[in-house]
């Protein structure tokens, strides 16, 4: 028996092997499905729902549901962008996300899914939170304002970095990111070449005093969108 | 003695402009008279602040010249600039440790944001005054009529703002908000492509700046005594030099002269300056009043900039400026120059050094470098200073072991100049407005005098935004006698 998995996307076949997500035979076969708390790299997440997809009828996580043979996917419907956008915007709106001013800006995921999806400003009001910032170590920081609670730094921590030392506390819209000592990240084992420092999506994680390096107009996302490393690959 | 304010209800009315038009961002002017109609007093009203002192509080140092250049649309660089030399003192390189690549792009985005606010000052608000008279017709007090009317000037103004704004994108990424100067350096230097293509048009953009320079002098030359005694006034002058005492808009010490030329300090360190400069609070006002310590309060307000740095310096080192400013020098006798409307002519001569020193520094190898950022040992305490196009333009910072800013002061140009702004109109109110009846055109006097100081309200509040104008004349019990309503449109 083959191990090959046909479907289609929008429409179009698609083969994929067995044992992938949806997400993965997606990139494979060069369809962007917006993601944010996804990484090839990382067991899925599954928690920021982005990459939600419309299987055989049922709205489905891409990276959490395994893909099989003769799926029915839809990917780009106006409803799914526009619940996307709705998340993005939650997203915005739940933090404290100033673009104009962020080291990030230009290589953020968020700030490029927004701009993808064609979000101008968000339709519910800011929260305003109170998060906090932990520069307490001397070449890392954190800062809350910008988190997303995607969880790839705990996984990366854990996964390939190989030390339990980020994790969250807290609960709903008040779980926030938070080094695993009582000295903040002072006390814990971490450096800029971690996998759980680079995995950061948006500013939160951050190597200090490399801000601004890249000029505007290099920037990752300055000129191509997000997700175009997957459709141009094929 | 019965309070001032009771005082005030009984004898004085009030007459209130608000907002001031084609100023960058929002005031409003208040002229009390007494019961016989004399002035008794003006202030410049600023209604809106922002708190950028406050809010970077807690923020990474490096993100201060990023963030608090969001002050203002129209000077971005100035903060951006002043910012980073500020923490470039706090990473420990200073203004001296610079690569020689960092400093002359910093210098160039300057001078390009001189040339292109220069000129948007000059063109797109002053012009209207300057070629139909202060007292024409309102429909004709904007540029758009300016372009009717002298379309060749008009498209000059347009083009040498465009040229300062391409300047600034190769420099600093963004012709607004870029991010090119971080502490220690710059992150980018000039590509051979950028350099070609602004040096094909350097040599008109001189040309131009020079015959904006004539355009005053004519304008000037047409009615001398009523330019001159527009709204005057004498007063100290304040503004950074260079080592040698010469004009320099991007780094120097300060130095300060009286209304005579003699001078009150000189090469005063930038990390010094809370030593000479104070900075006095008033009850009716967001805006912070900066005085000179060794003259007080009362009299050691000042002036700043192209007047005030006209004042300061002893020559412009660019040759067709230089020149220029020998002939502004002579007018006056060698002595400073205390004619507010002369601010027009001071500002097109340095648009003009600004051009010279473009072209200078696009021919400098030193633009390709590729040393960009230097690091040295970290400091607490940072102070930057630069001449923005508004004036001396001071930021001072603190940071924490954890490279968090704990302190942040910055005076702004458009402050430096709160009392002489008040001083200007307190004149053309006292020339003007006593006894007459509120019109449209002593309205626009009080605007022209202010405009002379091309005040960024925006930044020296840290507020933005732009409203029609409204001119309300109050009797003694606030009631309503007379009052005039001007639309953003003119109308
Ligand atoms: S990417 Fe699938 S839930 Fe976040």
């Amino acid at each position: 028996m083959s191990d090959t998995i046909n479907f289609t996307i929008d429409g179009k076949d698609c083969q994929g092997k067995k044992g992938q997500s949806i997400i993965q035979a997606a990139d494979d076969n060069g369809v962007y499905i917006p993601r944010l708390c996804y990484h090839p790299e990382l067991t899925p997440g599954g928690s920021c729902r982005i990459c939600t997809v419309n299987v055989n009828g049922r709205q489905m996580a891409a990276c959490t549901t395994p893909v099989a043979e003769g799926m029915l996917i839809f990917n780009d419907t106006p409803e799914l962008q526009d619940m996307r956008r709705a998340l993005v915007e939650m997203l915005f709106i739940e933090g404290n996300h100033f673009c104009p001013s962020c080291e990030r800006s230009g290589n953020c995921e968020l700030q490029a899914l927004a701009y993808r999806l064609g979000i101008m400003a968000p339709r519910f009001p800011y929260m305003f939170p109170q998060r906090t910032i932990d520069a307490s170590h001397p070449q890392i920081y954190i800062d809350g304002n910008r988190c997303i609670q995607c969880g790839r730094c705990v996984r990366a921590a854990e996964e390939l970095d190989g030390k339990n030392i980020l994790g969250f506390i807290g609960r709903g819209p008040f779980l926030k990111i938070k080094a695993s000592s009582s000295r903040g990240l002072a006390g814990v084992e971490i450096k800029p070449t971690d996998r759980c420092v680079q995995l950061c999506p948006v500013g939160t994680i951050i190597v200090k005093e490399t801000a601004y390096r890249t000029p505007i107009g290099e920037r990752q996302y300055d000129k191509k969108p997000i997700g175009a490393e997957i459709e141009g690959s094929h | 003695m019965e309070p001032y304010a009771q005082h005030l209800e009984k004898h004085m009315r009030k007459v209130v402009i608000d907002p001031v038009t084609r100023v960058e961002g929002h005031g409003k002017v208040t002229i009390v008279q007494d019961d016989e109609g004399h002035i008794d007093r003006t202030r410049l009203l600023i209604v809106e602040f922002r708190g950028f002192e406050r809010f970077v509080q807690g923020r990474p140092y490096w993100e201060a010249p990023v963030v608090v250049q969001r002050l203002c649309g129209i000077c971005p660089v100035s903060h951006h600039l002043a910012a980073a030399k500020a923490m470039d003192v706090v990473v420990g390189v200073g203004p001296d440790g610079l690569s020689p690549t960092a400093e002359k792009m910093r210098r160039l985005m300057h001078y390009g944001q001189m040339l292109q606010s220069h000129a948007l000052h000059f063109y797109h608000l002053c012009s209207p005054d300057l070629l139909f008279g202060f007292d024409s017709a309102v429909m004709k007090r904007n540029v758009l009529a300016v372009a009717a009317e002298y379309p060749d000037l008009a498209y000059q103004g347009i083009m040498l703002r465009k040229y300062g704004q391409e300047i600034i994108k190769s420099t600093a990424g963004k012709k607004i908000h870029g991010t090119g100067a971080i502490p220690g350096g710059i992150n980018k230097n000039l590509s051979t492509a950028e350099r070609d293509s602004h040096l094909k048009d350097i040599d008109r953009i001189i040309d131009w700046s020079k015959a904006s320079v004539d355009l005053v002098k004519k304008v000037h030359g047409q009615n001398p005594d009523y330019f001159d005694g527009f709204a005057s006034f004498e007063s100290n002058h304040l503004s950074i030099v260079r080592k040698d005492g010469a004009l320099d808009l991007y780094h120097g010490n300060l130095r300060a002269v009286d209304k005579d030329g003699e001078k009150i300090f000189d090469q005063v360190e930038p990390a010094d300056y809370l030593e000479h400069i104070g900075e006095e609070i008033k009850s009716w006002s967001y805006m912070k009043f900066p005085f000179i310590r060794k003259l007080g309060k009362r009299k050691g307000w000042y002036r700043v900039g192209p007047l005030a740095r006209l004042n300061c310096c002893d020559f412009i080192p660019s040759p067709l400026a230089q020149k220029e400013f020998e002939e502004f020098r002579a007018y006056t006798g060698g002595k400073p120059n205390n004619f507010s409307l002369h601010y027009h002519w001071a500002r097109m001569i340095e648009m003009l050094h600004s051009a010279e020193m473009i072209k200078e520094l696009l021919t400098d190898k030193d633009l390709q470098g590729t040393d960009l950022v230097r690091m040295g040992k970290k400091t607490h305490e940072g102070v930057g200073l630069i001449e923005a196009p508004r004036g001396t333009l001071f930021h001072h910072y603190k940071v924490d072991d954890r490279d968090q800013i704990t302190m942040c002061n910055l005076i702004v140009s458009t402050t430096n100049n709160n009392e002489p702004m008040n001083s200007a109109v307190a004149k053309v109110a006292d020339q003007h407005l006593e006894g007459k009846k509120i019109t449209e055109d002593l309205l626009n006097y009080v605007e022209v005098a202010i405009r002379a100081y091309d005040p960024c309200l925006s930044c020296a509040t840290h507020a933005l935004g732009r409203m029609p104008l409204k001119l309300e004349l109050r009797d003694t019990r606030g009631n309503l006698i007379h009052s005039l309503i001007r639309g953003a449109s003119g109308s």
